[in-house]
């Protein structure tokens, strides 16, 4: 595992490369330059060559690099997983996208069965170069199957690997490096973070960004998240420190490989952890995050790790949404938890 | 209103030579030997599992040898024994997979253009679909590759079925969906399978052409392949072929196929048997004469012999494969994962 970039830009700071862009627009940009970069790779999925996709996050590739390069399929999640697999045997490098996160679900056994198995069943023969963006979670009121937290599920897959950014930089980056990988990579975009603005370094050296990131640095606590929960646990931040509660905010973003070493460091240093996300939480990665925890901090730490997610139920409709998504008071409640815990 | 879907004129149909005739019985005969043969080593312990293609030998050994193995591309299930063998797959390397050794066989799929075994039915007919879309973007002007997936009348019932007609339709794909309707899907018969008549009568729906062929006759169906990889290659899109055969054993060595049909209905349904019809036809047409035939079984019995022993001579993989192969790029989790294996169960 590499290195855990603590440096990102937090402003505009007027230097060249660094524009501020929404997280939609760095993933365009991210396309746009995969794409000119790599005559292999290409786009396509459901409404994402004329009509740009729904969160517009292809606008403007099909008519800049051609309609082979970035094209519409029949609707068909399946279809667009299996051909994948055809596509990547051909020497090309698919960036396909399932419209919405629950839309993932009718193309499983593609994903699971033949994408993350045909290196292993080829013997390393017939790799699969694949980078399958999943607009993801929750937090803008749609209807069923359009907000579901599918990263556990993922993660558990062997065979596959999965990342969520938080923030435009390292939607920028994550993205262009996915798609230049010879694995299996799921990209999961947190779809109520893709209108939030941010400063994107392009010429930045996060050319391998392959672990977590400290996305904010304190001394009592760590709060482990990713996708749209690390800008929440960063507001919770805020609102603790006016208690005098220092908390560190680690960036996981990477959700298989699973940058271990990180947790170590940042836990090492709190001794206190509380992990959030948005998934339900019985067999959820915060218990894997916990265990790599507890492993590797048993003895220096002051309290169990703490969980704060999602309900063991089907992901709610809008009205019930901000009831099941981790909200400030419950994360709040978390870390009081922690840091209230007494031995025996 | 629809015009019924027609394949495209073929300009190099010409007929078989005496040479190829006897080279696709010599074919039909070794992968009917390897496959009863392979029975046998799994009642005396020598493989743990087959899937038997005992009546197939035509469908199959007919489809492979219309293959260019320098540009088309198969996708097989987990019977096409004798498309691998016609497309001169390494067969220890082929039989592995069914000796346990690991699952998608020890051959090299690229190299040899036949994809992993597949044990997913319809697993990778999209596969196909995308692959041969590759071809289209790689050679927009010039002839394609084709690629070519097989699948079961069983499997026609799976909706990746319908996706990847769907798919390579739209796209003019060059994909030739090659069934082998054997009449059964382990205990289910094709009737209560199969809605809409056959297979090959829904590529209508997709406006693909499509043809019903004899399964048992290896001329026929080397044939219509020849024909569908032509109209393929020529930018006309897909070929569903449907070719008729009978799975005359078990669906498997686990099977027990008395459970579902006799042995009655089994001799009267299954036809003739489609290498004593080819070995006639040879014969009346002057082709080939029994010292051939003789010599054919000499052959195949010295290859099934040669694949024997190599199938028992696979030791074992070595146990850090089953860690380094998931990945291109290995995942420090699994790379501990195999150090702590390495140390509790080699003690080193």
């Amino acid at each position: 595992m590499s290195e855990t970039i603590t440096a990102m830009p937090s402003t505009n700071t007027g230097a060249p490369g660094i524009q501020q862009l929404s997280m939609q627009q760095a993933l365009n940009l991210a396309l746009d330059e995969v794409l000119a970069e790599n005559p292999k790779s290409l786009i396509f999925g459901e409404d994402c060559g004329r009509l740009g996709g729904v969160f517009r996050i292809t606008d403007g590739l099909q008519a800049k690099h051609g309609e082979d390069r970035v094209f519409d399929t029949p609707l068909a999640e399946s279809g667009i997983l299996g051909m994948s697999v055809g596509l990547a045997m051909a020497g090309f490098h698919p960036i396909p996208e399932v419209q919405f996160d629950g839309f993932a679900y009718p193309a499983i056994n593609q994903i699971i069965c033949q994408i993350a198995r045909m290196n292993y069943r080829s013997r390393g023969t017939v790799p699969m170069p694949i980078t399958l963006r999943v607009p993801s979670f929750g937090g803008i009121r749609a209807p069923e199957h359009h907000g579901e937290s599918l990263e556990a599920l993922f993660a558990h897959v062997p065979g596959l690997k999965v990342v969520s950014p938080s923030n435009p930089h390292d939607a920028y980056h994550l993205l262009k490096y996915a798609a230049t990988r010879p694995d299996p990579v799921i990209f999961m975009e947190p779809k109520s973070r893709y209108w939030q603005k941010g400063a994107v370094d392009t010429t930045s050296d996060d050319g391998r960004p392959t672990g977590a990131r400290v996305a904010r640095e304190g001394r009592h606590l760590t709060l482990v998240a990713w996708g749209a929960m690390v800008s929440r646990c960063l507001q919770v931040a805020e609102l603790a420190a006016e208690d005098g509660i220092d908390v560190e905010v680690l960036d996981l973003r990477w959700l298989k490989p699973i940058d271990a070493e990180a947790l170590a460091r940042s836990v090492g240093k709190t001794r206190r952890a509380v992990v959030v996300h948005e998934a339900p939480l019985t067999s959820g990665l915060g218990a894997e995050v916990a265990q790599l925890i507890t492993q590797q901090c048993f003895d220096t730490l002051k309290a169990p790790v703490e969980r704060v997610t999602g309900f063991d139920v089907p992901y709610p409709s809008g009205d019930l949404e901000d009831e099941y998504i981790p909200n400030i008071d419950r994360i709040l409640f978390g870390i009081q938890r922690v840091l209230e815990y007494r031995r025996g | 209103m629809t015009t019924k879907p027609t394949l495209a004129a073929v300009d190099d149909a010409a007929p078989l030579t005496h040479h190829q005739l006897r080279e696709l019985y010599t074919l039909m005969a070794v992968v009917r030997h390897l496959d009863t043969s392979a029975v046998a080593w799994q009642r005396q312990g020598i493989i743990p599992g087959y899937a038997p293609e005992l009546g197939q030998e035509a469908a199959q050994v007919g489809s492979g040898y219309a293959v260019d193995r320098s540009r088309d591309f198969v996708f097989p299930t987990y019977r096409e024994l004798g498309v691998a063998r016609a497309m001169e797959l390494d067969m220890v390397g082929y039989m592995s997979t069914h000796k346990a050794t690991w699952h998608g066989g020890m051959y090299n799929p690229m190299e040899s253009r036949f994809a992993p075994i597949q044990a997913v039915v319809a697993g990778s007919v999209l596969h196909a679909v995308g692959w041969a879309h590759g071809q289209t973007l790689s050679c927009p002007d010039g002839e394609t590759g084709v690629a070519m997936t097989y699948f079961g009348d069983g499997a026609s019932s799976q909706g990746d079925v319908h996706e990847a007609m769907n798919f390579a339709a739209v796209m003019k794909a060059p994909v030739v969906f090659f069934i082998q309707n054997n009449g059964w899907a382990i205990s289910v018969p094709t009737e209560r399978q199969v809605a809409g008549g056959s297979v090959a009568a829904r590529a209508a729906g997709y406006g693909i052409p499509a043809v019903q062929v004899d399964g048992n006759d290896v001329v026929a169906v080397y044939e219509a392949t020849r024909s569908a990889f032509a109209h393929c290659r020529n930018g006309n899109g897909p070929v569903v072929i449907e070719a008729m055969t009978y799975r005359r054993g078990p669906h498997s060595t686990a099977d027990d196929p008395g459970r579902y049909r006799t042995l009655e209905e089994e001799r009267l349904d299954a036809g003739e048997d489609p290498l004593a019809r080819f070995k006639q036809r040879l014969l009346s047409d002057g082709v080939a004469d029994e010292a051939f035939f003789a010599e054919a079984q000499r052959q195949a019995e010295e290859e099934v012999e040669t694949i024997r022993a190599g199938i028992q001579d696979l030791g074992p993989r070595p146990g850090a494969e089953m860690f380094g192969l998931v990945f291109q790029e290995p995942t420090p989790a699994l790379q501990s994962q195999a150090t702590a294996w390495r140390e509790e169960s080699e003690h080193v």
